[in-house]
């Protein structure tokens, strides 16, 4: 099932809280740090408001990583939202590795507003794993390709 | 089995007769000898129909989420794996629980026709239990069975014989029910944790990709009461199967058990009725046991009202993926 696509440029999911990681983002901006292009930011109220739907579909249109971040655990501008996220990727993360998908596709960063160095340091490592790993074959959904 | 029942009808017909109840939720003779169904009675004569033999897997206490809605008072029979589904439908507060009655009854573990078929035994036309020994009489004379060699999955992994606490106003219980290990229920969740991911992969793909999105097994689960189902959206993406060659199957069956995680009861319903004979078990199954391993021994239902472990949390949680480092 491995057929080498010749054009493969990865394409990142980040789901970003507002209150933290997105701030941190655009402070890695401001900074004029880079990270990859192919990183698609998707702002969050909180990184709670992420459904595990979400990620799913994120890989059903075609991602080949996705990765949530939110503020530091005891940071949280709703005080526990991001405990809460914890304990369900946490388990959505065990799910995938069970069915067979890569683990190192999917990823939680906590990134705070101060961090845009630490942003720019996660985006490009992360990208730089899926770039290893390939496209995202185990998690797609052949209705959404073209 | 026959004193059981006799027992089990006598005690409708008394509820019946005081007032206490107006209907009754049980088992009813099919149209074959071996596909007893769930189904209301309300007048005495009717419980003639009345039946419970190896024969009555089904899990009647989801039918109280419609029966809750209706006046009167129902009188409900459930085995002990049932009485924790109902516990957890009432810490949903989805059953009123002022307007059910419930009986706790002894269950020896039930039968899997297709399991009976299995062993080349056609035209079941009745039982008789003794216990652990089973005789199923059939067309062309009697077999004599072992229980344990023809039980649905469900039972044979029986996670506990204790009923729920508080779940029954009374029970009816003959003989002494076997004490249950409930971690041997995860053996084979263990072996495919023991297998490489490319192994896994190729198990779930070949059963997860028999799917037929007939949906049965969210309709008769316990924790699925949602009145409106993602599964039943159409701008969802995974409503229905989708002429997809490459194993679109999995989102389903991903979506579906995470939904049901930390309250599914492992009432084994959705595998006993999958016409697919999908393992679902072994997914709910997995979520039970991180759950237990990472977030302290939990069994949903055990305790009406409790928090179930998803709308929880602990500041010294472990972060997503860290158990799942290289070589596991
Ligand atoms: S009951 Fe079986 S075939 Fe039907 S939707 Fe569920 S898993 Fe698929
Ligand atoms: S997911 Fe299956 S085992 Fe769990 S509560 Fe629902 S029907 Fe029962
Ligand atoms: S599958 Fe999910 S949305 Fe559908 S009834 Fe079950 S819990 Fe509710």
């Amino acid at each position: 099932m491995q057929e080498i696509n010749e054009k493969y440029e990865p394409l990142i999911v980040a789901f970003c809280c507002n209150w933290c990681s997105y701030a941190g983002a655009d402070l890695a901006g401001s900074s004029r740090l880079s990270y990859p292009a192919n990183v698609k930011i998707i702002r969050v109220p909180c990184s709670c408001r992420v459904n595990p739907m979400f990620i799913l579909k994120a890989f059903q249109r075609g991602a080949d990583g996705v990765i949530l971040c939110g503020c530091h655990p005891g940071d949280c501008h709703y005080t526990t939202g991001n405990y809460y996220a914890r304990r369900r990727m946490t388990m959505l993360f065990d799910m995938l590795d069970y069915l067979g998908i890569e683990r190192e596709r999917t990823r939680v960063e906590w990134v705070s507003a101060a961090e845009g160095n630490r942003f720019a340091a996660v985006m490009n490592d992360f990208a730089a794993k899926i770039n290893e790993l390939g496209e995202n074959k185990r998690l797609e959904d052949l209705r959404c390709k073209n | 089995m026959q004193e059981l029942e006799n027992l089990m009808i006598k005690k409708a017909v008394e509820l019946l007769d005081g007032g206490v109840v107006d209907r009754v939720i049980g088992w009813k003779k099919g149209e074959f000898y071996y596909d007893n169904t769930p189904a209301t009675f309300y007048k005495k004569e009717e419980l003639n129909d009345f039946v419970y033999n190896g024969f009555c897997g089904a899990n009647l206490s989801k039918y109280l989420v419609a029966e809750s809605k209706k006046g009167g008072k129902v009188l409900v029979f459930l085995k002990p794996c049932d009485t924790y589904s109902f516990n957890q439908l009432l810490t949903e507060k989805r059953i009123d629980r002022d307007k059910v009655y419930t009986v706790g009854i002894e269950c020896r573990g039930h039968l899997n026709i297709e399991s009976i078929r299995a062993r080349g035994i056609e035209g079941v036309v009745g039982l008789e239990e003794k216990g652990d020994e089973v005789t199923v009489k059939t067309l062309y004379g009697d077999a004599k069975l072992k229980r344990g060699e023809v039980m649905l999955e469900k039972c044979l992994s029986c996670k506990t014989k204790k009923f729920a606490h508080n779940a029954c106003d009374e029970t009816i219980v003959l003989h002494e029910m076997p004490e249950e290990d409930p971690n041997k229920r995860f053996s084979m969740v263990i072996e495919l944790e023991k297998m490489t991911p490319d192994e896994r992969f190729a198990f779930w793909k070949s059963q997860l990709s028999k799917c037929i999105r007939c949906n049965a097994c969210r309709n008769v689960c316990p924790a699925c009461t949602c009145f409106k189902c993602v599964f039943d959206n159409p701008d969802s993406g995974i409503a229905a199967k989708a002429n997809d060659d490459r194993f679109e199957e999995k989102l389903f069956h991903i979506i579906r058990s995470f939904h049901v995680a930390g309250r599914c009861t492992d009432c084994g319903e959705c595998s006993r009725v999958c016409p697919q004979n999908i393992p679902l078990h072994l997914l709910n199954r997995k979520y039970i046991k991180d759950i237990n391993e990472l977030y302290g021994e939990y069994q949903a239902g055990a305790e009406a009202g409790s928090r179930a472990p998803l709308v929880d949390f602990r500041e010294e949680d472990i972060n997503p993926g860290e158990n799942l480092k290289e070589g596991k």
